[in-house]
């Protein structure tokens, strides 16, 4: 690009603002287009709702056994806690002296359990398990806090529809809040 | 040091020895007086190292005590954090190598050529960006602070030094190119609200920011101080948010997914909130309000009876600090602190004011003000309002007690 294309692009973007030209036709034409595949390849984000998470199915007893060889080592052998963080129990204590934040007392969404699974977990290898896996993995730990039957089969459907009892918790900033 | 053993030549190496035992002897012996005037010393009877001794300078081996505070025993170190020694730093800059770290899966090895940052979702043009593609785009450096949102809890605040209590908050200039920009080139649609960032760590750190913040101050930058960023900082790039909790400044970017919604990640659900004593918790708390510590004289210093100049730094993620004033009576009365110019935007701020001390023992603490008024609160009067189980953005006046030994000690323990 020629330097006043340039100097015409930045002056642009200066009188506009940059929100009012981040819409805009000003490019400077860096970068290739990524390819649908690209992204469906690296994309692994799944929303509060649900209505990202991909195919598979995965049963709790399944979760139960994956949990037992890849999560209890930090989790504790019914997500205790140790190492890891504690993942059940606390549900009521919230607005106590002692609060205990975990999936079933604190977690306001389901699908994000599956996001951070699969993202993250375990630990020592991370995005190793299948959907399949994480989907059973998943709702295991929801079985844990009472939230599915021992027999329950997760999907993207049934884990999307597990309301998680903080899910309305959650309140906006309201700081400044502490006045001199 | 072995390297350069290995490598200098023989009556070199016995000259370097040679200087290290005369400096070793240097406390309390006779050598020390042939060193002060009129004696001379050793560094001038002969050579010092040649240029180009080191190839990438470090600090003189005496300040070999100025390193990063580690927190010892933890029961792993993958998902922690270190801090930067505060007490010991000048001015408002962080050496790169003491910046504050906090990792959630470790510290990864990205090589820049291998490295690509994906956009897509809401945009009319989803890119794949190389390295050297981002560094094309009109760049640009700003000298900001970064804040840990956990700095530190409000319960056992049970720390020794500033850098304990403090030591999460660093600030570096920072070079790359506006976010703006980069979503310029891809190419936003209407309904584009939030932008999440990815992290290529093993932790696939995600955090979702505001569009408004995007399209405002944020950078995504490739440079510290003036050199690439550090592993630990995110190398080869990372999102930079001016004055928002650190952990919304995602390191080893590789992919901003533009979105209606935020992405509700762990890391913005169940941890980076804020509990209140009535068991709701306040979410998307991004700003990290005004702040100072005074760093000198500060907790484990012993000071004598008399002059001592007192310094720190403030700073607010709402603009500039306005003023600091500083107790030296317990809070009994405040005077106004000097500042140090430039006062830089969302940048630590130095202050400084003189103080005669009489031996007595007591209590001095900063509070910063910035310029929107707002005044950094006491910790009684934070936690009136949210109680002690928020663990996010303590920003409390921090109360350092002088004893009559001149023992300067946390002011909370």
């Amino acid at each position: 690009m020629a330097m006043r294309e340039i100097r015409l692009v930045a002056a642009f973007g200066l009188l506009l603002g940059f929100a009012g030209a981040a819409g805009g036709a000003e490019r400077f034409g860096i970068g290739r287009p990524a390819t649908e595949a690209e992204i469906a390849a690296w994309n692994i984000d799944i929303d509060r709702d649900g209505l990202k998470l991909p195919p598979g199915r995965g049963r709790v007893a399944h979760g139960r056994e994956i949990f037992a060889a890849q999560c209890a080592a930090c989790h504790g052998a019914t997500g205790e806690g140790g190492l890891g963080e504690r993942l059940v129990g606390g549900r009521g204590t919230l607005a106590s002296a002692k609060p205990v934040k975990t999936v079933g007392s604190f977690w306001p969404y389901a699908p994000t359990l599956f996001d951070y699974i699969r993202r993250a977990m375990p630990m020592n290898a991370p995005q190793s398990l299948s959907d399949d896996d994480v989907y059973a993995v998943s709702g295991y730990v929801l079985h844990l806090n009472g939230l599915a039957p021992e027999d329950a089969v997760f999907d993207a459907r049934s884990l999307a529809a597990i309301r998680m009892p903080n899910r309305d918790g959650f309140v906006p900033d309201p700081r400044p809040d502490v006045k001199p | 040091m072995s390297d350069s053993d290995t490598t200098i030549p023989a009556r070199r190496r016995f000259l370097v020895q040679g200087a290290a035992a005369a400096v070793g002897a240097v406390a309390g012996s006779a050598r020390a007086e042939e060193a002060t005037p009129p004696g001379i010393p050793d560094g001038m009877k002969a050579p010092g190292a040649d240029v180009g001794s080191q190839t990438y300078g470090t600090p003189s081996r005496f300040e070999a005590g100025l390193i990063r505070n580690v927190p010892k025993g933890l029961k792993q170190y993958t998902s922690a954090s270190s801090r930067s020694p505060l007490q010991d730093l000048d001015g408002i800059l962080t050496p790169n190598g003491l910046f504050y770290e906090r990792h959630h899966g470790g510290i990864p090895e990205i090589d820049p050529a291998r490295h690509r940052l994906l956009i897509h979702g809401l945009v009319e043009r989803p890119l794949v960006l190389t390295m050297e593609d981002i560094r094309r785009f009109p760049s640009e450096s700003h000298i900001h602070f970064l804040e840990c949102s956990g700095n530190p809890g409000f319960e056992a605040i049970k720390g020794k030094t500033a850098s304990d209590l403090v030591g999460l908050v660093s600030c570096a200039e920072w070079t790359g190119v506006r976010l703006a920009t980069v979503l310029r080139e891809a190419g936003l649609k209407p309904e584009a609200q939030w932008v999440v960032a990815e992290g290529a760590d093993s932790a696939a750190m995600t955090r979702s920011i505001p569009i408004a913040k995007c399209l405002n101050d944020a950078l995504l930058v490739y440079s510290q101080n003036g050199e690439r960023l550090r592993p630990q900082q995110g190398y080869p790039l990372r999102v930079f948010l001016p004055g928002f909790e650190g952990n919304m400044s995602v390191k080893w970017l590789r992919r901003l997914n533009v979105s209606a919604e935020p992405a509700y990640s762990r890391e913005e659900t169940s941890k980076y909130t804020d509990l209140m004593p009535d068991g709701t918790a306040r979410q998307f708390t991004f700003v990290m309000e005004a702040k100072s510590i005074i760093t000198r004289p500060s907790g484990t210093q012993r000071i004598a009876p008399g002059f001592h100049e007192i310094t720190g730094i403030a700073w607010t993620g709402r603009g500039r600090i306005r003023g600091v004033q500083v107790t030296t009576d317990g809070g009994k009365t405040w005077q106004d602190a000097v500042l140090q110019e430039p006062v830089l935007n969302r940048a630590l701020t130095r202050f400084r004011l003189p103080w005669t001390g009489d031996g007595a023992p007591t209590t001095i603490a900063g509070r910063a003000i910035d310029e929107t008024g707002y005044v950094q609160p006491t910790f009684e009067d934070l936690t009136a309002v949210r109680g002690l189980k928020s663990f996010y953005h303590n920003n409390a006046v921090v109360p350092w007690r002088i004893a009559a030994d001149g023992e300067v000690a946390n002011g909370y323990a």
